[in-house]
């Protein structure tokens, strides 16, 4: 199991880190907030979005055939891949049939979701990163720690340290310099990799149409400078219409920067055709299924697919905005995180995953495509428990407690009994902070909280008494 | 219209002055609230660590006791929110459980909302005079949508300073059973709320949950910020008398 209680508590600890997830999150949050608030409709682009994702979801077989038809059609090849590791096969395989030795990569989660640059280095194919984000956490060696800010947990000063020991530039504050460098090393890269490897956004069906929003332009060149573009995606990324996009890209784009739009959209409708000059000679659309299937199948939690990834709920969440993202230790994190990654691994693996959370809701109120995180957080929570009761998992301590709430709440002698006595016990315990410090049970709310003082008698109590004193 | 006092398990046990100004605060203008001792606690504890069963099991004592009731006045939005939001999908919906549990669900009010809502009073007729700050509870706020009742009613209190605090509806942290699963980030939570209040330079800090309320005086007095918490309800039954 994935412990992000224990990790939590190290994220914590890092003085530096939470310095830099609050310089970052901060401003993030309130440009959100800034380009939201220029919106009048938000409301109704949210629902008309939910809508939108739902009927997608409720026809999904049909649009990806549509889509599939509409790339092939465009001259693009189109694989169906059941998991991460058919998909990661099928991109080594076709760079290994090319003889192709490096790749370039623009941002893609779902890359992250697979595993693709290890697999790619694996099969002898160096894979570099291009988004500044991305090319940062893998110059150190990391895994991404925010959705659309995988670096997000770096200071600049962090990131001038690595450049200069990883490529030797001056260290410097200047955040000019420090992309020029990254600039500077990417550029040869591009020119020299056989093969570009994209997300997408978005895929149109009715036009077959892959959307790949960036500010940095290192998508762009990657699906058009190398001879061969792979566009990996998720199944659940199509919707059905070109004038969808308008909706999608506000909210997508608002929520995630805070910009008004990005500086650069990307519409790729198939490889380069005959007479044009430039782009690549092919295009391949993975299509990646890794669970989707299994989830859309599930009333319940399906509409965790209609997630856009913009990362709103990451950067509202007071959790993430504490612990960061690589506390979660999974590719997703944060609320969105919570609900999906139990999902695409198992409700074992990421048993605390659905616990990461206050339910505080404020992922919800944000959510650009309305999924309702708290809700669908409570039924992983039931599915966790569920599946911790089959496989004899709950410690005989914690049923036994169960089993005697569930009476006391049933009883309300016993409630008020139980409660009475806990009470009696505690409070010559309670005395000094020290004393607290060290309850037997009580730890994990002592270590940093004092107890409340302790009432003599319950509410029940003083009101059974006042009744008895009144009717003398 | 038969009123009935839901005082919660953490205010009966823990908090009991809660109740007692939430009774003087009703009894004042005129409601005489019914407080059955039947009751024990709204099932969410058992609800929101995935419980299911034992949250049903719960939820039956909640439909025995509150069946007959026209109102359900709890001093707390996250009850509130449990016996309105969860307390129906316990039950099959066409089951008798079901109806009754759909009927206490539209029949439940905050205090704050109640006094608002449904009494239609602006002011309770207490006097307080310090600086206060409010800290919207989760349930409260985005759950039940209530953040104007409880403003109405504290800046209607006589004397009364009153601040709002920065981020005031940022989670305090404490997330029930999360407490203490994962306590110290509830801690660095409630640190983070504990600095806000400090800031707004406000001696008191208020909410209509006794639960945020224990979180944030825990971490207050360890950390000897002088801010005291006090009750929404608290507060609303500083009469002069």
């Amino acid at each position: 199991m994935i412990e992000i209680s224990r990790k939590a508590s190290t994220a914590l600890q890092d003085a530096q880190l939470q310095r830099n997830l609050n310089h970052a999150l901060s401003h993030a949050l309130q440009a959100r907030d800034e380009a939201v608030g220029e919106i009048e409709e938000w409301e109704q682009l949210r629902e008309h979005a939910r809508q939108v994702k739902a009927h997608a979801l409720s026809r999904l077989g049909f649009y990806l055939e549509q889509l599939e038809e509409r790339v092939r059609h465009r001259g693009g090849s189109v694989f169906w891949a059941r998991d991460g590791q058919e998909a990661c096969r099928y991109i080594c395989d076709l760079a290994r049939r090319k003889g192709i030795d490096s790749a370039v990569k623009s941002k893609s989660m779902t890359g992250e979701e697979i595993g693709l640059n290890h697999a790619l280095e694996s099969a002898g194919i160096e894979p570099i990163e291009s988004d500044l984000g991305e090319y940062i956490v893998q110059l150190a060696g990391q895994e991404p720690s925010h959705i659309i800010a995988p670096a997000l947990h770096f200071s600049r000063g962090e990131v001038s340290q690595l450049f200069a020991e990883r490529l030797e530039m001056e260290p410097t504050e200047d955040v000019g310099r420090i992309t020029e460098t990254a600039r500077r090393v990417l550029r040869d890269k591009f020119l020299s990799a056989g093969m570009g490897i994209s997300g997408a956004n978005f895929a149109v069906a009715e036009t077959g149409t892959l959307v790949v929003v960036e500010n940095e332009g290192n998508a762009r060149l990657s699906v058009s400078a190398p001879s061969i573009h792979v566009a990996l995606m998720g199944i659940e990324k199509v919707i059905p219409r070109l004038t969808d996009l308008s909706v999608f890209l506000k909210l997508l784009v608002r929520s995630a920067t805070g910009q008004r739009m990005t500086s650069y959209v990307n519409f790729i409708s198939g490889p380069r055709r005959s007479g044009e000059p430039d782009g690549p000679a092919e295009l391949h659309l993975v299509l990646l299924d890794n669970g989707r299937s299994r989830i859309l199948e599930d009333e319940a939690l399906g509409p965790t697919l209609s997630c856009i990834r913009c990362g709103a709920c990451q950067n509202v969440c007071p959790v993430y905005q504490r612990i960061g993202g690589h506390a979660y230790g999974s590719t997703y994190q944060g609320p969105i995180g919570a609900i999906l990654t139990p999902q695409l691994l198992s409700l074992r693996e990421a048993a605390e995953h659905p616990f990461a959370s206050t339910l505080c809701g404020a992922c919800a109120d944000v959510c650009p495509v309305k999924i309702d995180i708290p809700k669908i957080l409570l039924e992983l929570r039931r599915r966790v428990r569920q599946s911790q009761a089959e496989a004899g998992l709950q410690t005989p301590w914690s049923e036994a407690a169960l089993w005697l709430w569930t009476k006391a709440v049933r009883s309300p002698r016993l409630y008020q009994g139980l409660a009475k006595w806990g009470r009696r016990l505690l409070r010559p315990l309670a005395g000094s902070d020290a004393n607290q410090r060290r309850l037997p049970l009580l730890k994990d709310w002592t270590q940093g909280r004092a107890l409340p003082d302790l009432p003599d008698k319950s509410f029940r109590e003083i009101q059974a008494q006042s009744e008895r004193e009144s009717s003398q | 219209m038969k009123v009935s006092l839901f005082v919660t398990c953490l205010v009966d046990q823990l908090f009991p002055a809660v109740g007692i100004c939430s009774l003087r605060i009703l009894e004042r203008l005129g409601v005489e609230a019914e407080f059955d001792p039947r009751q024990t606690c709204c099932g969410q504890p058992a609800f929101n660590s995935g419980y299911r069963e034992q949250a049903r099991e719960c939820g039956r004592q909640v439909l025995e006791v509150f069946a007959a009731a026209d109102a359900v006045v709890v001093p707390s939005g996250s009850c509130c929110s449990m016996l309105r939001e969860q307390l129906p999908g316990l039950f099959p919906s066409d089951s008798e459980e079901g109806r009754m549990a759909r009927r206490i669900a539209r029949r439940s009010w905050e205090l704050s909302e109640f006094l608002v809502d449904v009494l239609g009073v602006d002011r309770t007729g207490a006097r307080f005079r310090d600086a206060v700050g409010y800290h919207d509870s989760c349930h409260l706020a985005r759950g039940l949508g209530v953040r104007r009742q409880p403003r109405q009613l504290i800046r209607n209190v006589a004397e009364i300073d009153f601040r709002e605090l920065d981020s005031s509806d940022r989670c305090c942290g404490f997330g029930g059973a999360f407490s203490l699963q994962f306590g110290r980030v509830a801690c660095a939570l409630g640190e983070d709320k504990a600095e806000s209040i400090r800031r707004s330079g406000v001696r008191y800090v208020t909410a209509a949950d006794v639960s945020c309320l224990m979180h944030l005086d825990g971490i207050l007095r360890r950390r000897r910020v002088p801010v005291k918490t006090i009750h929404l309800a608290e507060l609303l039954a500083k009469f002069d008398d």
